[in-house]
């Protein structure tokens, strides 16, 4: 396998010292049939056709890339928003799951096993099984069933099983032990992973299908302003895949910097937080070691967000690593930030993010930049199915 | 001597043999010595002590929700290890432990494992734990103590990699009677299938005596695996049992008879 950078994943499935591959022997004829074959099936040019044509007619790809003139003048910068919120589905996560199901058409998987947080990849799941006529089965945590129930309802409309998680913390994370829990126990189904987490390949395989986006913010840049790198890009991470692929043709280029934000929850400090860097040790959840939050005694600490999709304990060895080696920036953003900072964004812009994004723009207030930085923003999603949260807030600051 | 290896040397071929798993810390935190020595005197021949773990990947409901029990409990390693301090005046029969990897990542292998020496465990399960990084770290330490590890193998491990997986255990041969989480349930048809995989993993002369689990539950089930290999491992039944009955002596010993009664 070509190693494309010191950043990129090397032929053992490691970014530097994450990553790799803690599976129960009842995994490894699975992960081992990817790992022989992923590379092979979607470098070939029958599946690169395929799936270009998928993202360009069905996605809608190439996203836009929008000059935010009312944020900049604002925050005395430019900042570029990369409008995977425009998407068919409404997020990024599409780009992997049309990558996947080609892949599982490839393996000739019938079923379909997903985890979703958000619920944003289980919609883009349960959407690319229903126009491949596949059957699929979506975990998702008791409580984001509850608090994303837009989602809920259109997984079942496309005509997916939404199976709700009762373990552990009810959320992202016990959605994914049972995704794997079902893979072990139906060998014959396709497990399609939403986050660059997971044993290798699935961090470098998700991160793949989700560089269409760097790719392309490279060309639009180039054609708007006449240069192929920004001087930032900021997205957000909670198991890292829109950041994964917002960075993943930066991450060589070393004067663009890379700023990666997780979910503060309440505040770092205050026990209801999901930012993994700031408190996270080096350990091993899901099949991969990462950092992760965990007692001392290694147990898994249970997150907490307002936003289901990055309220997750770890984040993806590839972001590990970016944070090892310092080649990204971390920054923590609290629930309220998030709020403030995506009712700014719609009122500035008229683009209603979804809560995971919002987080990344909150960014702009806690860091300087200079009037001449290019700054690309990954609008990851859009924010309908956020309106549960949006409303309380916006109702309490009309009352203040 | 190794209390593990010390048994498959003295066992007969005909002679049946009991796994019992269980999760430390479960149903209750202080009975962990308890529950061994009343499985001992019942009759178990091995006892795989459960690690508690968050995230168990390779258990089935019955096993994580016992180690969600034992971790709200507050059992963990430093509990346990104070706990087995004086274990071993008091069961004197093999013990490994099972878990997951990462708690011992950060408790510290070399620690971990000396500790586990002092207190009389013989072996170790830990499913989630790769061959490249069993040889590096652990391989080393493992025989300068005189400590066995179990790796498991599936009906869909390849031939080749089963001796791969063989040459690097000691003590026994987990195997993984369905490829399934553990406390899964078992037709007719697939008891067949599990007595055919067992058999053409017999053929394969390994080198390692071999223990079957997942989905062992009745008298029927434990014997039946029994005759093809050298023992059961029986672990959601158990916890079942407890979580039903409670810890108490009588009714340990009455699930291990039930089992290991002839069948008539």
């Amino acid at each position: 396998m070509k190693r494309a950078s010191k950043y990129q994943v090397d032929e053992h499935g490691f970014y530097g010292r994450f990553g790799g591959s803690y599976i129960p022997e009842m995994l490894y004829p699975h992960i081992e049939e990817l790992q022989q074959k992923y590379i092979e099936i979607s470098e070939s040019e029958s599946f690169k056709k395929e799936f270009n044509k998928l993202l360009k007619d069905y996605v809608g790809r190439p996203s836009p890339l929008f000059f935010a003139e009312r944020l900049s003048n604002k925050y005395a910068c430019q900042i570029y928003l990369k409008r995977e919120d425009l998407n068919h589905t409404g997020a990024h996560k599409v780009n992997n799951t049309i990558g996947q199901i080609l892949l599982a058409k490839a393996l000739n998987k019938k079923r379909i096993i997903a985890e979703t947080g958000a619920g944003q990849h289980g919609v883009a799941t349960a959407t690319v099984c229903a126009l491949m006529g596949l059957e699929c089965v979506v975990y998702m945590g008791e409580k984001d069933v509850a608090r994303q129930a837009p989602n809920v309802n259109r997984m079942r409309m496309l005509g997916a099983r939404v199976e709700a998680v009762r373990s552990g913390s009810k959320t992202l994370k016990d959605a994914t032990n049972e995704a794997i829990r079902d893979w072990i126990n139906h060998p014959d189904s396709y497990y399609l992973i939403g986050s660059v987490v997971g044993p290798a390949p699935y961090p470098d395989m998700v991160a793949r299908f989700q560089a269409v986006i760097s790719e392309e913010i490279k060309w639009q840049l180039e054609e708007k302003i006449g240069r192929h790198h920004p001087d930032y890009v900021i997205a957000c991470v909670g198991g890292g895949s829109n950041a994964a692929g917002a960075f993943y043709h930066f991450v060589d280029q070393e004067e663009t910097q890379l700023i990666a934000v997780e979910a503060g929850g309440e505040g770092v400090h205050s026990g209801k937080t999901a930012a993994t860097t700031a408190l996270g040790t080096i350990g091993i959840l899901h099949g991969s070691k990462s950092l992760m939050m965990q007692t001392a005694d290694g147990q898994v600490v249970e997150p907490h967000s307002i936003s289901a999709g990055l309220d997750y304990p770890g984040i993806g060895p590839f972001h590990a690593h970016l944070y090892d080696t310092g080649r990204a920036e971390f920054h923590a953003v609290t629930d309220q930030e998030a709020l403030e900072a995506a009712l700014e964004l719609t009122k500035l812009e008229g683009i209603i993010p979804a809560l995971e994004t919002a987080h990344a723009f909150a960014v702009l207030k806690k860091k300087a930049f200079l009037p001449k930085d290019v700054i690309v923003i990954n609008v990851s999603g859009r924010g309908d199915k956020d309106l549960a949260s949006y409303i309380p807030y916006i109702q309490n600051q009309e009352h203040e | 001597m190794n209390r593990l290896k010390q048994l498959f040397r003295e066992k007969s071929a005909d002679k049946d043999l009991l796994n019992i798993y269980f999760t430390a810390g479960f149903p209750a935190l202080d009975q962990t010595v308890e529950i061994m020595e009343a499985l001992q005197k019942a009759g178990a021949d091995i006892i795989e002590l459960g690690i508690p773990f968050s995230d168990p990947l390779a258990d089935g409901p019955t096993i994580q929700q016992s180690s969600e029990r034992a971790l709200s409990n507050g059992m963990s390693l430093d509990v346990l290890f104070e706990q087995l301090k004086n274990m071993r005046t008091r069961v004197q029969i093999p013990i490994i432990m099972m878990g997951y990897l990462n708690p011992i990542m950060q408790y510290g292998l070399t620690r971990f494992l000396e500790q586990a020496k002092q207190v009389g465990i013989d072996g170790f399960i830990f499913p989630d734990v790769p061959m490249s990084e069993f040889e590096k770290e652990w391989k080393e330490p493992l025989e300068a103590l005189d400590l066995t590890f179990s790796f498991l193998v599936t009906p869909q491990t390849t031939p080749s990699r089963v001796r791969q997986l063989d040459a690097l255990t000691s003590g026994f041969l987990y195997a993984v009677s369905s490829s399934s989480t553990t406390g899964g349930s078992s037709t007719q048809q697939q008891e067949k299938q599990v007595s055919d995989y067992l058999r053409t993993l017999k053929s394969l002369k390994l080198k390692n005596p071999i223990l079957a689990g997942f989905g062992i539950r009745s008298q029927a089930d434990y014997h039946r695996i029994n005759s093809e290999v050298d023992g059961a491992i029986i672990g959601s039944a158990f916890i079942k049992h407890l979580d039903e009955y409670g810890a108490t002596e009588e009714h340990i010993t009455q699930f291990v008879h039930s089992l290991k009664a002839p069948l008539v």
